[in-house]
């Protein structure tokens, strides 16, 4: 039982403690939708541009702190390009731009001036296909810790189990830390590029549709741990699937067009949407 | 995880200077290598044009046509070598191409698929054997047999036919301009016939499966689909051949013959660019005229070759990228 | 009746279409059969040559006496040490610039108007004559210095590596996927560590097929060398004196009158031609990018 508190392997006080800096309560504009729950990063009034094309249309949105957010909607809905704003991702591409506020811990990350692989260790991201590294599962998880900072060995040794545990993969891959980590299979390479992100150990974690590519088991053990995270990271989740943003998230954000329509509870989001394409789209979805 | 609260202090992170000096000594060493290679070949192009200067004031536009290769009294001129050097190579081409597409049409259509990658790999390590071994080769078993064997009988057989006669005309050394040109084909068809079979791979398969759809055969097929649809890059392909052979230098210069002169005759001994820079070189001394003409006629070899390559590369271009 | 008539013309017409579009289809597939062979054949024969030739003349004095006077024995060690040395500190100058310039265009230069230009330039190095780098080198290092040096070779080798390794490393880098990348750069790696701790690992057995194929070439230039190393009958390790060199040695022996000098030139042809096509077999088969 990967789930089970009692046997989930523990870090010095240290590294435990030291997970996530202190929450500033953001000033959201949206209305927080998770009674009594702070928001951990707050998107304010953004736009998105491809080139000319605006991909996204002033987005308010709130990750309350260790919660889950799912985004839905349909293909080309700008839900995924949303994801990519918020670790700068988009950076990487000319032409692209963001305009507005995404705030996390009192600092605009649209900041011109800001560091963004300091950035990019605070905001993880996990792919839709899974990309784990051309080395061994171990230096796939200590790839990314060497970035930013120095460990002993000792001390990279429990940062790997700690985090390989925590993405439910230690069991399986424990006797094999040396063996290339394209040789996993796909579920297991979409767990270790979890482990490796949250190694890392960043507040925020994007999933970017992370269980399209995998078959239905896999796909049960990475909503497991989705559940599982939300007691450390706040989890911003894309996804297709509206089960799946049925049970893994707290907080769902139905996207149309580039424009955020609504955003609710989970519960009230599936089951009394306030707006008629919400209502479309969910009951559209489900036959 | 009840131990993590949220009002601890912040992580240490590492501060990004680091990284961002390096990105910028990385951006920059990368940019500064690319820049080389720039560099390189403008330095080549100029160390070439400077070394050649002299031998262009000297005999100025002359040198392009003057036959004229005399040491004793210091007159160069670059024709026959120029002349040598086209000959032998669109005679290359001419057997080359031929074949060259035989082999791809063979590898890509015909050959069945166990066969297509040990003999694409053979023919592609002809193209690895390093020249000067050609040249021995050709030196010591192709001149024989073409001395003994073909150039008589040819000759014999064309005598007294007009321009086919002189063509095919004197004395059968074995060695010479027709020599020369086979094994520069032989030297190219593995690049040709490379360069076609990649191209023909690119066909989309729908194209060709709509044409055997109709009940067209292979050679079909081949004719009115693939080829029409690769013209552009198989052209390309038979430049950077003609590229190729242009500059060869060890394997001519075993079989040419190296006389500086114009027979009029394919069995005739002639030189190119490459072989009488190859040749005369040692007995050229710094600083002489005899050096700055053999630069000079590296620098026209250099012109020939740019142009050459430049064209076969804008012909491969828009395919590659496709 | 006449619909029947008609069919039946048809098919007669079509018959003897179809004979002869048969017969020209087996024309052409013999054509192309005979040519595959021909070339193969040419291979077998330089081979064969090689071989017959070569392997009577390989003795063990081959490789450990240097090039002597002809009719005093002697075997080719410096040519075979000189050559080694010229294709390695040539690979070892060339490989870093190579790759570098090639990680520029594949990684920085994306889309830009000097990367196009210098994709061209590196394009037009690669099939430039050979001989033609002999001079350049000449003309940069043996002249300025007054005389030809082993590293005049090595330098003109590398120029000739180069080109090589940029195009391999370019299009190797282009075949990882983008999202190898965005996962490192997700992960707060900065560009240059991505580059060099993923991508290239991730390229690893590309780049490295290259780096070998380029070897395989400048060990057996010849050209470039003449105008640049030169040769040297005596044993020689100074980087600054003239070099031997196997191909050069080849060149001078196997067109020399002495029955002992062509023995041992055929010797080093096997021994050239031997290790760059295992060279080139190793590059092809072992390291093949899986496809």
């Amino acid at each position: 039982m990967p789930n089970d508190p009692n046997e989930r392997p523990t870090l010095p006080m240290s590294t435990t403690l030291n997970m996530a800096p202190p929450l500033v309560r953001e000033q959201s504009s949206a209305a927080s939708v998770l009674a009594g729950v702070p928001a951990r990063l707050s998107i304010q009034n953004l736009d998105f541009y491809y080139g000319a094309n605006r991909a996204l249309k002033s987005v308010d949105l709130d990750l309350p702190d260790r919660k889950v957010t799912a985004m839905i909607g349909p293909s080309g809905c700008g839900k995924s390009t949303l994801l990519r704003v918020l670790n700068r991702m988009y950076d990487l591409y000319p032409g692209q731009r963001a305009e507005g506020r995404v705030m996390l811990d009192g600092e605009n990350i649209l900041d011109p001036g800001l560091d963004l692989n300091q950035l990019r260790s605070r905001v993880g991201m996990v792919f839709q296909k899974p990309t784990p590294f051309p080395m061994s599962i171990y230096d796939n998880i200590a790839f990314g810790v060497k970035l930013h900072e120095r460990l002993s060995k000792s001390a990279m040794d429990e940062r790997v189990e700690w985090s390989l545990s925590r993405a439910a993969l230690w069991g399986e891959v424990k006797d094999r830390l040396a063996s290339s980590a394209t040789g996993l299979s796909g579920g297991q390479q979409q767990r270790l590029c979890i482990a490796r992100t949250i190694a890392v150990r960043p507040e925020v974690i994007l999933l970017d549709e992370p269980t399209s590519a995998l078959d239905p088991i896999s796909t049960l053990k990475v909503e497991e741990l989705i559940d599982e995270l939300k007691q450390d990271f706040t989890i911003a989740i894309v996804t297709h699937n509206m089960q799946q943003a049925a049970r893994c998230a707290d907080q769902v954000a139905f996207f149309y067009m580039g424009e955020m329509v609504e955003v609710a509870a989970a519960a009230q989001m599936f089951t009394a949407p306030k707006q008629k394409r919400t209502q479309d789209y969910i009951t559209g979805r489900f036959g | 995880m009840s131990t993590t609260t949220v009002d601890t202090p912040p992580v240490a992170r590492a501060t990004g200077g680091n990284s961002r000096t390096g990105d910028k000594l990385f951006a920059g060493a990368a940019t500064a290598s690319g820049l080389f290679v720039l560099v390189l070949l403008g330095a080549i192009i100029v160390s070439l044009f400077i070394g050649a200067l002299p031998a262009f004031r000297a005999f100025g536009p002359f040198f392009l046509v003057n036959a004229n290769w005399d040491p004793v009294q210091e007159i160069f001129g670059a024709a026959v070598p120029i002349f040598g050097t086209v000959v032998t190579s669109v005679l290359a081409l001419l057997m080359a191409v031929p074949l060259a597409f035989g082999i791809a049409f063979f590898l890509t259509e015909l050959a069945p698929a166990w066969m297509r990658r040990p003999v694409g790999t053979a023919i592609e390590l002809l193209a690895a054997v390093p020249s000067i071994i050609f040249g021995m080769w050709g030196f010591f078993v192709i001149v024989p047999i073409m001395g003994t064997y073909i150039e008589p009988p040819i000759i014999d057989l064309l005598d007294g036919v007009p321009l086919l006669g002189t063509l095919f005309s004197g004395a059968p050394f074995g060695t010479g301009i027709f020599t020369a040109a086979l094994i520069l084909a032989l030297m190219v068809i593995p690049f040709i016939a490379a360069t076609m079979r990649d191209v023909f791979l690119t066909v989309p398969a729908v194209y060709k499966e709509s044409a055997y759809g109709l009940g067209c055969t292979t050679w079909e097929v081949m004719r009115s689909i693939v080829i029409p649809f690769t013209r552009v890059s198989v052209v390309g392909g038979i430049m950077l051949g003609l590229g190729r052979a242009l500059g060869e230098t060890m394997a001519v210069t075993f079989v040419i013959g190296n006389t500086n002169r114009i027979t009029g005759s394919l069995f005739g001994p002639g030189n190119t660019i490459a072989s009488i820079v190859a040749l005369e070189f040692p007995e050229s001394p710094a600083g002489s005229l005899k050096l700055s003409s053999l630069l000079a006629l590296g620098f026209i070899l250099f012109a020939i070759s740019f142009i050459v390559l430049a064209i076969s590369r804008f012909l491969l271009k828009p395919k590659a990228a496709a | 009746m006449s619909a029947t008539l008609t069919i039946t013309r048809d098919r007669r017409v079509a018959e003897m279409l179809s004979r002869r579009r048969q017969r020209s289809n087996a024309v052409v597939k013999t054509l192309c059969l005979i040519a595959t062979l021909i070339g193969l054949a040419f291979l077998v024969s330089i081979l064969l040559t090689l071989v017959l030739r070569g392997a009577g003349a390989i003795a063990l004095s081959t490789f450990t006496h240097v090039t002597k006077a002809p009719g005093s024995g002697g075997g080719l060690l410096n040519a075979i040490i000189g050559s080694l040395i010229q294709t390695v500190v040539g690979t070892a100058i060339g490989t870093p610039i190579g790759l570098l310039a090639g990680t520029y265009l594949a990684e920085y230069a994306s889309g830009s108007r000097l990367g196009d230009v210098i994709r061209f330039v590196s394009d037009i190095l690669l099939s430039a004559p050979s001989i033609l780098i002999g001079l350049f080198v000449y003309q940069l290092m043996v002249a300025p210095a007054g005389g030809f040096s082993g590293i005049a070779g090595c330098v003109a080798l590398a120029v000739i590596v180069i080109p090589i390794v940029v195009r391999t490393t370019e299009d190797m880098l282009r075949l990882i996927p983008v999202s190898l990348r965005e996962a490192a750069v997700a992960l707060g790696a900065p560009k240059w560590k991505s580059i060099t701790l993923i991508c290239y690992r991730a390229a690893r057995d590309g780049i490295a097929t290259g780096v070998l194929l380029a070897v395989a070439r400048i060990a057996g230039e010849t050209a470039p060398l003449l105008f640049t190393s030169l040769g040297n009958l005596n044993w020689s390790l100074d980087l600054t004196q003239p070099m031997s060199s196997l191909p050069v040695t080849i060149y001078q022996y196997a067109g020399s009158a002495f029955d002992d000098w062509v023995q041992l030139a055929w010797a080093g042809a096997l021994i050239i031609t031997m290790g760059v096509l295992a060279i080139n077999v190793v590059a092809r088969l072992v390291l093949r990018p899986r496809s």
